[in-house]
């Protein structure tokens, strides 16, 4: 049973742990644990294979349900940011809150102690599920302008159109990771970041104070230039710059605050 | 090696674990013995940087915790083996311990054998694992990065008897090849048979340390068992030198060393069939050093005097 490759790393044991010639663990290592921990558990594999069923049942969906004149690659990409922009804020949300919900915490910190840097590797694995996901929505809408769209189906399409289709999947994750750091329990994050920003958006339309300000001040309003084809003006970049800040860098910062100071049971 | 110094852990106004200072040496095991809540934990906790301490600190070989490059491989921790994804599999938990720290997924099969964890049992979730088998695989986890250091709390919680013994000579001979190791337990039997070293922890306080002669010498109330072929005569030989003697089984129950028995008996020529060392003695220094500690109080003041053997 005790193979040699138990034995305790040097023999004798020096009294100081040598930590000169011990590199630290590298990032992307971090980064493609984080990816892993999201596709081994039955919950997580079937969060990721929903988004991409959905993303490609929205196409379909739109295929048939659409005027055929309306059946471009753009239109196609469209359609699959409602199903993705409603799932990946709850895979931001569970890349975190698993962690706290199961207690994994007690093992991941004491494998890398620097709280700040397994968030900031949950964090760069929210990014790469975003552009994963807006990969296969690019993938299974080109297959189906390709197959099925109209004449002209890719006509105006640049990479202008990705990359804002990118940004907008990437701020959905990132919030619904921002939401899981702050609260740290899985219902809670995932009913108050569904509940909150609706709440406040209706809030916005209906009292007039509000709404001259909505775009500043709500992130849902301040997005939806993104949904436009023309490129966003000076001020609507500060606007979603703006409410980006309120409802996810603040979020973030208080909850990363919260991780850092708190014991991990 | 470990070293605590001065640590004191508060919540609020209640004192977790106060002003506590030990060492534990490479090459030994350390035991950390005390009742429910006396701290083990916490004083765990705070030496891997999960909680941190109001006061004092803890190096590992010279170092903070958290200031230790890659720690998984020098330091190896359990701390509760139920702290898991239940809905991982076995294999899968030692597999992302194992990528993290920049080990080959043979170390994960490696250490599945060394804990006898079949195939099987590997592949299947956490969640349905018993007790024992999570012990473990978190056994197994803390091994995983082959550390000089070992930070175990309760580790034989759940094990079976024969898992204990393994877990016995597993640590033993960790620590004969150098390895630091430290483990906790409520439990004395338990950590009497392996550590060389204990340190009696009770409300947040260390109540004694040392070896388990040391301890016995210098808090014990020697007591010894002995038969012999004139028990009675016996006896009051050693009444009349004034020390305690209560019939025990088929022999005595003698409040001294075994050597002075020994001695009194070979002075009256009486000849012994069997002398040795009260087994509770560590047990009854264990509940006096705690027992302002402890949360039952000892209701039968007395009781393990008399009534045991
Ligand atoms: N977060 C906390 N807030 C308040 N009190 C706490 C907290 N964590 C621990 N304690 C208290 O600190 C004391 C020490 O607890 P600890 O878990 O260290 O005990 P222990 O020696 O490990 O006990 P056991 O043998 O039962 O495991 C207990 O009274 C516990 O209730
Ligand atoms: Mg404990």
């Amino acid at each position: 049973m005790s193979t040699s490759s138990t034995q305790p790393a040097a023999t004798p044991e020096p009294l100081d742990i040598d930590v000169m010639h011990a590199p630290k663990i590298p990032f992307w290592r971090l980064v493609s644990v984080e990816l892993r921990k999201m596709a081994d558990t039955r919950a997580g594999l079937w969060l990721l294979i929903t988004i991409g069923v959905l993303t490609a049942a929205i196409v379909v969906i739109f295929f048939f349900a659409a005027d055929d004149s309306e059946l471009t690659f753009y239109n196609f990409l469209g359609a699959t940011t409602t199903p993705q922009g409603f799932l990946l804020p709850v895979l931001g949300i569970l890349l975190v809150t698993s962690e706290w919900s199961q207690r994994t915490t007690l093992t991941t910190f004491t494998l890398e102690p620097s709280r700040t840097r397994i968030v900031a590797a949950k964090t760069a694995a929210a990014v790469a599920f975003g552009l994963v996901a807006i990969a296969v929505a690019v993938v299974v809408a080109w297959l189906a302008a390709f197959l099925g769209g109209t004449d002209d189906a890719f006509r105006d399409v640049g990479l202008e159109d990705f990359s804002r289709f990118a940004l907008l999947q990437i701020i959905a994750i990132v919030w619904g990771l921002a939401f899981g750091l702050l609260f740290l329990n899985s219902p809670a994050a995932i009913v108050l970041y569904f509940v909150v920003p609706i709440a406040f958006n209706v809030l916005v339309s209906l009292v007039s104070w509000f709404q001259e300000a909505a775009p500043w001040i709500d992130l849902s309003t301040a997005q939806v230039p993104l949904f436009d084809t023309d490129p966003l003006v000076g001020e609507e970049w500060a606007q979603l710059a703006v409410s980006s800040l309120i409802w996810i860098v603040v979020p973030f910062v208080v909850g990363l605050l919260r991780v850092l100071r708190s014991e991990m049971k | 090696m470990i070293k605590v110094e001065r640590l004191t852990k508060t919540y609020g106004g209640f004192t977790a674990v106060d002003d506590v200072s030990f060492v534990c040496q490479p090459g030994r095991v350390t035991g950390f013995l005390g009742p429910n809540g006396a701290g083990k934990t916490t004083t765990m906790r705070v030496m891997v940087g999960l909680t941190p301490a109001t006061r004092g600190e803890v190096t590992i070989g010279g170092h903070h915790f958290r200031s230790i490059p890659n720690p998984g491989r020098h330091v190896g921790v359990l701390l509760d083996a139920s702290a898991q994804h239940a809905g991982r599999n076995g294999r899968e938990v030692l597999s992302l311990g194992a990528r993290t720290m920049g080990l080959p997924d043979s170390r994960v099969d490696e250490m599945l054998a060394l804990v006898s964890l079949s195939d099987d049992e590997a592949k299947r979730r956490v969640r349905n694992y018993s007790l024992g088998m999570r012990q473990r695989l978190g056994i197994a986890h803390a091994l995983l990065g082959d550390p000089s250091v070992l930070i175990l709390d309760e580790p034989a919680n759940g094990l079976d008897p024969a898992g204990i013994r393994w877990m016995r000579g597993l640590l033993k001979s960790y620590a004969d090849r150098g390895g630091t190791v430290l483990l906790s337990s409520h439990l004395l039997n338990e950590v009497e048979l392996i550590a060389d070293e204990m340190i009696l922890i009770g409300r947040g306080k260390i109540v004694a340390q040392g070896d388990k002669q040391t301890l016995l010498a210098q808090h014990g109330p020697a007591a010894t068992f002995v038969t012999s072929l004139e028990n009675d005569r016996l006896a009051g030989v050693l009444r009349d030198r004034g020390v305690a003697v209560a019939p025990a089984g088929t022999g005595l129950r003698v409040e001294a060393a075994p050597v002075d028995v020994g001695r009194a008996a070979a002075e009256n020529t009486i000849v012994l069939t069997d002398l040795r060392a009260a087994q509770e003695g560590l047990e009854d220094l264990f509940l006096a050093l705690t027992s302002d500690t402890q949360r039952d109080a000892r209701s039968e003041a007395g009781a393990p005097e008399g009534a045991s053997a």
